[in-house]
């Protein structure tokens, strides 16, 4: 039997979700279903001084309407509120709380209602009278108030002093607005309560978390909540921390003993947490030889008043050029807006966007191939733990990259290349993210049949989750994959971490190997109990399980079927739960790499930019499925296109509040914009990592695309354009 | 949100007579923009009134040699006729670079001609805007104003009309047919919309109780030298920053008569007799455009974030005269400027 892992094999949930069998958190319906509707705060700072609820409850068929008022008990602590994503500083934001106005958007009243048209039209009827304060949401007008986060990156050498005296110097600031993740399907919360027991199906991307949220905001025991969150209509960070409307959710239930569903409209998902605004400044000196001396990386982000949300943006530089001298900051600002979240490559989208924006225009400075610059600067250390990779194909990385794009036929002079009226650029960047690999526990359950179940708390935000595990499981248990049924999003299954961080492969399938292995090992043991076993006196790792059978690996023909072995020993099904295990080791660095090739043209007259090909070639350890694989890079690089020209919440600060909160005005790209996209998976054999090679990428996908566009869009036009999107006003000079 | 009744026009007639009986009621036709406004609390109509099964659904060449087009006609039906492809490309190509095609499948004529600003302001009931509660204010001239209209703005209002197929329309010297309780009437295509002086709630001339039932094109269609070219943020579905619709009749490389009209810039699609007339005699050629770009452009005012309008609109005028000369109109399925 070939095996699963490494082939393209379709998702295993496609049939569900093109039938709509596939159902969201929205979509369980049970009797007696009221809806409810969410009225928001429209000023950005201040205090509610009256709720006038009069005018909704007159509206046939609404129950009731909630406010801080007369809503049911929460918790009155913050540490109640601290979900596992909560920042380490600061109070969460606790939804109907009390009368204070932390952002434009916060939800002041859930109206409920027999329909959710009703308690739409019925939440529009609410009166809110506020007492305003004075807001601040402009980053650029605010920077002077940053103040540094507590823990940053170490520092090396004199980066200042080596700044001053380098040979060939580049600094500048680069910016990026603050972006919404924007997902297809809508936040939305069904909770069910019964006697007590609460059941409530959620949009998020961690099940577990919510559960353990909920228990602390409305003191309940475990026993009593299950959170299930089957399917996603997409997270990309989003659905991490628990959103407000799954407590108003729960408060609604409590309140009126009936099961209530929240969800909320495509403009109230602009008041959730966004990619944070930030200003990224580098400093880059470098000898005459072209190699850095010196590296300063600063950045200063936004978050909310009330947490201090912030991540890696700086320390990428240290994994990816040698520079004896180093020196970063990270600090924040804090807005009346809600607080940030992690968005696709959290940290990494802006950081290394930035940083790989800067390493062009020092390429420049120097007169060299921004490729070549990379090389003579390539790090094979982690500088800041000062530590070697576990595996790190970069190199070639750069080298299929640029081979398959055709680098080599790049002319260095910017304005050099045109066709017809467009100016034609070429640009490239690197792209870094970690491997990681976090606790899960995965349950499998073999029956004498030859069908198993396996199972674990993980959600499947769309990445495939549910496919690669099948296909992992098929080859590990030696079973076909049509015989496995994976179960997710249910904190009742065994132990997961959040689908977030592009752990989770790693994680899972990790976890599936050693729970498969437990099942062999029983299964071993039964086949040795038959009598005259062809496996007398073989261990558990002598054998392996292939085609329905436990077989010798030194003698294929030594095998005894699964369900014989079952059978002899009267077990009708084998019952197994084993965690991965999370290596403590320290010794070497564990990242994934990329290398990203863009040619944009550019009208030279209208300034309209088009990226009319990307090639990223991305090292990532072993793929699982060429096919979902691909699927997530090239999504990844769309968004990379869209954060380089199109994506821009655009805030009007009078008012402190989001002025394009729809998708038809806050752009993405659309078909018309993505053009040809190669993805190219390199080899990286990586035993060290952990035992399946398996890296993760759900966010390699996006790091450097913006910046390998932007670079692309200089060497076509001679202008460069730090601060994104990159519209064709900021490209062309009009006036 | 308020909630209302539903009602179906029967025919014209009816319709007129639903709408006089009751004030705060609107027509419905494919509802892509009305409903989102409601949805938005932005209008609150006691009543919909559903014309979209009135049998206005044809488009059919008229004795005088043009076309009249049913008011029902969708979008998507109108820009693929074979008496528009052939003989009005113009407003094929407009119709086709609009909305997405899902929109352009529900969007009807008529419903394109009333369809309301974009501006951020008028959407969101948080903020002044005139045009939404007259006398409240315009949160646009100093505000988010990169879409905002650069031409024949007042004081009260810098929004633009939206519509891309109006630009052709324009162009190409439609006339709006229209019915009311005193009886049917024609309006030119020019003084349908207006601009927003100090009422800039009212967008174009129509009475409330008037209903379109027909677009009539004239029977020059200018389809051997057109083309329409939309200058916008991504390279589909998203409104104009700038459009252009130009429309030549040529004497060999000399101007015969010139069309020229401009979307996304001001309060109706923005014509200019001296522009057109400043082609006349002229060769197809850049010194000729300049000059009409300038006189078609004459007076444009930036309000910040979209001063580059000014400059953009200018290029995109030459370039669109440019590619009617030619014979080589801007193209709406590859995604490439021409
Ligand atoms: C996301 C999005 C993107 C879009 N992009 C574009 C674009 O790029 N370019 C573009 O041109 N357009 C665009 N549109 C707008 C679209 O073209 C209009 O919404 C559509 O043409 C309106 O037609 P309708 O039949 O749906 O009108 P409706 O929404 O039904 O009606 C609009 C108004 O017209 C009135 N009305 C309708 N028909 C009549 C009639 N016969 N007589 C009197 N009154 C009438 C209604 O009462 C209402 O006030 C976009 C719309 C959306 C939602
Ligand atoms: S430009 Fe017009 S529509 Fe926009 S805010 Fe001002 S008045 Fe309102």
């Amino acid at each position: 039997m070939a095996s699963y892992i490494g082939s393209a094999t379709p998702r295993v949930d496609g049939r569900a979700k093109v039938t709509g069998e596939a159902k969201y958190a929205g979509e369980f319906n049970v009797p007696g279903l009221v809806h409810g509707y969410v009225v928001e705060s429209t000023i950005p700072k201040g205090r509610i001084v009256r709720i006038d609820p009069s005018g909704a409850l007159e509206v046939d068929g609404v129950i009731d309407v909630l406010t801080h008022r007369n809503r049911p008990q929460m918790a009155d602590k913050d540490d109640a509120y601290k979900d596992e994503v909560a920042t380490e500083k600061g109070s969460p934001y606790r939804p109907l709380y009390d009368d204070i106005v932390l952002f434009s958007g916060q939800p002041l009243a859930l109206v409920l209602a027999e329909d959710w048209e009703t308690a739409r039209v019925a939440a529009s009827l609410v009166k809110v009278e506020y007492q305003k304060a004075p807001h601040v949401t402009d980053l650029h007008t605010e920077r002077a108030n940053a103040f540094a986060i507590d823990k940053p990156e170490k520092p090396r050498g004199d980066a200042e002093k080596a700044f001053a005296s380098a040979a060939v110097r580049h600094e500048a600031e680069y910016f990026i607005p603050t972006e919404h993740h924007n997902p297809m399907e809508l936040f939305a919360s069904t909770a069910i309560w019964d006697d007590g027991q609460l059941t409530v199906y959620d949009k998020t991307q961690g099940v577990q978390n919510v559960q353990q949220y909920l228990c602390g905001v409305f003191k309940m025991k475990p026993d009593a909540v299950r959170v299930m969150s089957p399917y996603m209509g997409g997270g990309f960070g989003s659905g991490l921390r628990p959103q407000y409307q799954v407590v108003l959710a729960v408060l609604a239930a409590r309140a009126l003993k009936r099961p209530v569903r929240v969800m909320l409209s495509r403009a109230q998902m602009y008041a959730l947490g966004h990619r944070p605004a930030t200003i990224e400044r580098l400093a880059l000196g470098a000898k005459s030889d072209g190699t850095l001396d010196a590296m300063t990386h600063e950045a200063i982000a936004v978050t909310s008043q009330f947490e201090e949300f912030a991540r890696n943006d700086t320390g990428w530089g240290n994994l990816l050029y040698r520079s004896p001298n180093a020196k970063f900051e990270h600090k924040l600002v804090k807005l009346d807006v809600p607080t940030s979240c992690d968005m696709r490559a959290p940290g990494a989208a802006t950081g290394v966007y930035a940083l790989e924006c800067a390493m062009d225009e020092l390429a420049v400075a120097l007169k060299t191939d921004p490729v070549q610059l990379r090389l003579q600067c390539y790090s094979d250390r982690d500088q800041g733990a000062d530590i070697p990779y576990t595996s790190k194909q970069l190199r070639e990385c750069y080298r299929e990259g640029a081979a398959a794009f055709g680098w080599d036929k790049r002319k260095a002079e910017p304005r050099s290349m045109r066709e017809g009226s467009d100016l034609v650029g070429w640009g490239m960047a690197s792209g870094v993210w970690e491997a990681l690999q976090m606790a899960t526990t995965v349950r499998i359950v073999l029956t004498a049949n030859g069908h198993a179940e396996v199972a674990t708390a993980a959600s499947d935000i769309g990445t495939g989750t549910y496919t690669i595990m099948a296909q992992v499981a098929a080859d590990m248990l030696g079973l076909p994959i049509d015989n496995i049924n994976v179960k997710l999003g249910d904190s009742t299954l065994p132990q997961c971490p959040l689908e977030g961080g592009s752990w989770i492969a790693s994680s899972v399938c990790n976890a599936i190997a050693n729970t498969a292995r437990a099942v062999r090992g029983d299964l071993l043991k039964l086949a040795i109990g038959m009598k005259d076993s062809p496996l007398a006196g073989a261990g558990v790792d002598d054998v392996a399980l292939i085609d329905g059978k436990i077989v010798s690996r030194r003698d294929a023909t030594r095998a005894v079927s699964i369900a014989s072995a079952m059978q002899s020993g009267t077990a009708d099904r084998i019952t197994r739960e084993e965690a991965n295990k999370v290596a403590e080791d320290k010794s070497h660095a564990r990242n994934v790499h990329s290398a990203i090739f863009a040619e944009v043209k550019v009208d030279e007259q209208l300034g309209v930019i088009r990226v009319t090909r990307v090639v990223n070639a991305v090292a990532a350890g072993r793929i699982l499925n060429p096919k979902t694989a691909h699927s997530q890079v090239m999504g990844g690089v769309v968004w990379g296109i869209g954060m380089a020209l199109h994506e821009e919440t655009l805030f009007d600060h009078r008012f402190g509040r989001v002025m394009n909160a729809n998708i038809a005005e806050y752009h993405v790209p659309v078909n018309a914009d993505v053009h040809d996209i190669k993805v190219i998976f390199v080899d990286e054999p990586d035993e060290m990592v952990n035992p399946l090679g398996i890296k993760g990428l759900g966010e390699i996908g996006i790091v450097g695309v913006a910046a390998a566009i932007a670079n692309a869009v200089y060497h076509a036009t001679g202008k460069r354009v730090r601060d994104l999107p990159i519209t064709l006003d900021k490209v062309i000079q009009f006036n | 949100m308020t909630p209302f009744q539903y009602s179906r026009a029967n025919d014209v007639a009816d319709a007129i007579k639903q709408i006089a009986t009751d004030p705060s009621a609107k027509f419905i036709a494919g509802g892509t923009n009305l409903i989102d406004l409601i949805k938005y609390d932005v209008e609150g109509p006691s009543r919909l009134i559903d014309i979209s099964h009135l049998p206005l659904r044809s488009v059919e060449p008229t004795s005088a040699g043009g076309v009249l087009i049913g008011a029902m006609v969708p979008n998507t039906d109108l820009a693929y006729h074979p008496l528009i492809e052939g003989r009005y490309p113009l407003l094929s190509r407009a119709i086709l670079s609009g909305a997405s095609q899902q929109l352009r499948n529900m969007a009807s004529t008529g419903g394109n001609l009333l369809q309301r600003t974009r501006c951020f302001y008028y959407y969101d009931t948080a903020t002044p805007c005139n045009k939404r509660e007259p006398g409240s204010g315009c949160s646009a001239i100093d505000g988010v104003n990169r879409i905002n209209a650069i031409l024949g703005t007042s004081e009260a209002c810098i929004a633009t009309h939206p519509s891309d197929m109006c630009v052709a329309l324009a162009a190409l010297e439609a006339t709006v047919h229209v019915t009311g309780p005193a009886g049917a009437r024609i309006i030119a295509f020019a003084d349908f919309h207006r601009l927003p002086g100090n009422t800039p709630q009212r967008d174009t001339n129509l009475e409330p109780d008037e209903i379109i039932t027909a677009i009539e094109l004239p029977p020059k269609g200018f389809s051997a030298n057109y083309s329409y070219l939309k200058i916008r943020d991504r390279l589909s579905y998203a409104f104009a920053l700038v459009s252009v619709a130009a429309a030549l009749e040529l004497d060999g490389d000399t101007i015969k008569e010139a069309r020229l009209a401009l979307g996304g810039v001001a309060h109706k699609p923005w014509r200019s007799t001296a522009a057109e007339a400043a082609l006349l005699g002229q060769r197809t050629d850049a010194t000729a455009f300049a000059k009409a770009a300038d006189w078609l452009l004459h007076g444009a005012k930036g309000y910040g974030h979209n001063n580059f309008k000014i400059g953009l609109a200018r290029r995109a005028i030459m370039r669109t005269l440019d590619q009617a000369a030619r014979g080589t109109p801007q193209s709406n399925s590859d995604k490439k400027i021409r």
